[in-house]
């Protein structure tokens, strides 16, 4: 293990002058195109939030008009682009609206806030580096997503508003490969795709810059088994990223080249679309789904490995407790991202691949729900015969382990294969995941962002605030998404415009209309948050280095931590989760904090 | 308040568990009993697989809660110091793992006798009823002419429909499922079936229904701005039922729209 040097760090000298920072570079340089992993981080997070809140604006769209289909949107209806479709949300655009919708929360949203905006701020700061490894790569990591912003912007708007990529986040060629397929399926879709490349690239720089970062440049006595389970979810998630990513962006490039360049990687000869000429050919599009949930299920991970390891930061900090089981936690983690390779085939089930091969698949996603008990059985253990503070950030904690404990649940509905032959493609699939990637991962961002937020800005957010939002979230999401595992054992299919078409559906247009309520209800919850969190980064009341009493590097740097981030570089003498030990007299003993040996009793 | 959030942590689980328990009343349930064995088979899967998920739900929420409310009474002095117990991980490792394995074998059988062709039933192995093929946005169907088989190349005789598939009940039953374009998905909710219609493959779908009746085929695979109204019905007759229908069909496609006496019939345009 290296130590971290300013030489190796890339960053300028700071050990005589403790506030770091060249004096001489301009604001350009320190607030945009910084190569501080901070100030990164910072970018990541007000750019995912904003995106949430766009992301959040489509969801909403969706259930406006599953609760009231063919009435007029209200507000945006009479803008003027919707006056062609009279104001209502027309079927093609109702497609676009939730493939975008997943498309903003899964790539702007989820991915980059965990290891964009947390992965940043947090990996040199919790493992005692003075910054990334490669700070100019970790820059050029959050530009990268401004492309992808931009190319998600422009397919929008190409073809019109009612042919934005509507082919589903999941893209399935043939109707994601032929412009004939659908009116998104034009240069909206190719733009859909660059972005998705541009994406990939951002990903693929903070992976590489995390991996050899957690691996080289941790702190004296930072070894792998004292590092904070945050770091360990990052680690594990840069991994993933790094042998899953490749395979989805070489997938997204052979579709490109079907649409653009006359190959035919995924269209079959001998299909007549829209009445366009026969397609020539002999590919596969069961090729495609193969690729890109060999991909998109490590994804899956990837979008919830780091939450759990925040999680497990807060649950200690806030129980006074040490982590139940540290090390089964970081083997239980390793489980999931080595099992997470080998389960993508349960989302095709229904395809048409060999049914045996579905039998295996079935085994080994029964077998991921194994370490997703441990780690639940452990968080549980973690705040037993604690001291519970019940601060904001320890709410969204709880109520991640809560809500994991229901998404993890109905997973195993779904990897069992006959019953997946019902619900697969029904509202209990967009229950599950929505209980996952919301019910799990959201709470955690949320809680972390409450968590750090002192660390970032050294001042606090406003907790009243904090736990009215978590309050109104919690209900909002509840009822939004709770009824939907009632919709898909009725039967109800997902991406439909007008479910109420099929009779055996009619009846489900109040609990609906009851689910877009609390969906709204959610939605103006999120304002909340924004408000306090804005508010609080310029008024909130100034903290201290370490305003929570927790064990962890980060918090024995200044709030906030100034270029470079410690004044020395901090030594560690022991895990991150030492709370209530009784070598102290204090409930909770700093990493870095060095107790003399004494002679034992006998 | 610290109270306040611990009964609001376990308020919840009994909301839901309250939310599920009425929900057949309401209709917010499978819709009506599956039509034939193995649908009812998925649908017991579905049950104990509920059964297990309750129980360990109620159990988790029950020690969350209960950590919770105990850790929430004031204290003086420290936490419990602990880094976890061994033999707690053995047991909440294997024994999870024991049930998960056995749900995955259990569901084996069921899933094989649905799937693998050497499991159809054999009188349906190699004879299929009719041809599915999926297009934006209809189901079109094709069945071989009464008396005959059917054929992977349509023949001349093949009768034809759109969206209107009729089979004969209690006695299991094959099709040829395809696509003409894009992909779709071939949805028998009411039999707890579906199968992906792939473009340039052809996929065999064995089912029965024991009742007769008029069901809904559903598109579950995104196939384009239409998608919501790729509706398709499944009409369940019995065997003379069905035979007549095609019959009636044969007649009706043999038809030349020119029936009666040529010399008496008088052509009309359209301004009449």
């Amino acid at each position: 293990m290296s130590i971290a040097t300013p030489e190796t760090a890339g960053a300028h000298s700071h050990e005589h002058d403790p506030h770091g920072g060249h004096h001489d570079i301009g604001f350009i340089r320190k607030y945009v195109f910084s190569t501080d992993h901070k100030i990164i981080g910072i970018q990541f997070l007000i750019t995912t939030l904003l995106m949430l809140m766009v992301g959040g604006a489509l969801a909403l769209g969706v259930r406006w008009q599953l609760a009231f289909p063919w009435q007029a949107m209200p507000f945006v209806g009479h803008l003027h682009v919707f006056q062609g479709q009279g104001g209502i949300i027309s079927p093609e655009f109702y497609t676009m609206l939730f493939t975008m919708h997943a498309t903003v929360m899964i790539f702007l949203v989820i991915i980059p806030i965990l290891a964009g905006a947390f992965g940043n701020f947090l990996i040199p700061l919790q493992i005692g580096a003075d910054d990334m490894a490669f700070p100019t790569l970790n820059m050029l990591s959050y530009w990268f997503m401004w492309p992808a912003i931009a190319c998600f912007g422009i397919s929008f708007f190409i073809g019109g508003i009612t042919a934005g990529p509507a082919a589903g986040w999941t893209s399935y060629p043939v109707l994601a490969a032929l412009a004939t397929a659908a009116p998104g399926s034009g240069p909206a879709q190719t733009f859909w795709l660059l972005a998705v490349t541009f994406i990939g690239v951002s990903s693929m720089m903070g992976s590489v810059n995390y991996m050899t970062t957690i691996i080289n440049m941790r702190a004296p006595g930072m070894t792998l088994f004292r590092m904070p389970m945050t770091i360990w979810g990052m680690f594990i998630t840069a991994i993933l990223q790094a042998f899953a990513l490749p395979v989805l962006t070489a997938a997204g490039f052979m579709v490109l080249l079907d649409r653009i360049g006359g190959t035919c990687f995924f269209i079959p000869a001998g299909l007549v679309v829209n009445n366009a000429d026969p397609t020539i050919g002999g590919g596969q599009p069961l090729l495609w789904q193969h690729l890109f949930w060999f991909y998109s299920h490590p994804a899956v991970y990837i979008m919830l490995l780091p939450a759990m390891g925040m999680v497990s930061d807060i649950l200690c900090t806030f129980a006074r407790k040490p982590l139940f089981g540290y090390k089964p936690m970081v083997y239980s983690m390793s489980a999931i991202a080595g099992l997470g390779f080998i389960v993508w085939g349960h989302h095709m089930f229904t395809s048409g691949m060999n049914p045996a091969l579905g039998m295996t698949f079935m085994v080994s996603t029964m077998m991921i729900a194994l370490p997703s008990a441990v780690k639940t059985f452990n968080w549980i253990g973690t705040l037993w015969g604690g001291n519970l503070q019940f601060t904001t950030p320890m709410l969204n904690a709880i109520a991640f382990v809560s809500m994991f404990i229901v998404g993890g649940l109905s997973g195993i509905f779904m990897a069992a294969v006959p019953v997946d032959l019902y619900i697969h493609d029904t509202y209990f699939i967009v229950a599950h995941f929505h209980y996952v990637l919301f019910g799990a991962t959201l709470f955690g961002v949320f809680g972390a962002i409450h968590f750090w937020f002192p660390k970032m800005f050294g001042r606090m957010m406003n907790d009243t605030v904090g736990k009215w939002h978590f309050f109104l979230t919690f209900i909002g999401f509840n009822g939004t998404f709770f009824t939907m595992h009632l919709l898909g054992v009725a039967g109800m299919p997902r991406r439909l415009a007008d479910p109420y078409n099929y009779p055996y559906l009619e009846h489900l247009l109040p609990m609906n209309q009851f689910m877009t309520y609390s969906a709204i209800l959610m939605g103006f919850a999120q304002f909340l948050l924004l408000g306090n969190f804005f508010f609080s980064m310029f008024w909130g009341p100034k903290c201290g280095r370490n305003p929570w009493h927790a064990n962890g590097l980060e918090w024995d740097a200044p709030s906030p931590p100034p270029h470079g981030n410690f004044e020395t570089v901090p030594v560690v003498y022991r895990g991150p989760y030492e709370y209530s030990s009784p070598e102290s007299d204090k409930d909770y003993l700093p990493q870095t904090e060095y107790i003399a040996p004494h002679p034992s009793p006998a | 308040m610290r109270k306040f959030w611990c009964l609001f942590f376990m308020v919840w689980p009994i909301l839901a568990i309250w939310l599920c328990w009425i929900s057949p009343s309401y209709n917010w349930w499978f819709p009506g009993d599956a039509l034939w064995k193995l649908g009812e088979q998925i649908d017991d899967l579905f049950y104990l697989l509920l059964i297990v998920v309750t129980v360990v739900f109620i159990g988790t929420q029950l020690a969350l809660g209960y950590v919770l409310w105990k850790g929430s009474e004031a204290k003086t002095g420290h936490a419990w110091f602990s880094h976890g117990s061994h033999n707690l991980e053995v047991i909440w490792t294997i024994l999870p793992a024991i049930i998960l394995l056995f749900i995955s074998l259990y569901q084996m059988d069921v899933l094989a006798r649905i799937r693998l062709k050497q499991e159809f039933p054999e009188q349906v192995a190699n004879d299929p009823v009719a041809e599915v093929s999926a297009r934006q946005f209809e189901w079109r169907i094709r069945y071989p002419a009464p008396g005959k088989k059917l054929r992977a190349l349509p023949q001349p005789d093949d009768l034809y429909t759109v969206n209107d598939l009729h089979i004969p009940v209690g006695k299991p039953v094959m099709i040829r499922l395809r696509s003409e374009d894009v992909q779709h998905s071939f949805g028998l909710p009411h039999l707890r079936l579906m199968q992906d219609a792939v473009p340039g493959l052809v996929i065999p779908v064995w089912f029965q229904s024991n009742k007769v009746g008029k069901y809904e085929i559903v598109c579950k695979e995104l196939c384009g701005w239409g998608h919501y109204k790729m509706q398709g019905e499944l009409t369940v007759e019995l065997e003379e039922d069905y035979n007549a229908y095609l019959q009636e069909l044969q007649e009706k496609m043999n038809d030349d729209g020119y029936s009666g006496d040529p010399a008496e019939t008088v052509a009309l345009s359209n301004e009449d």
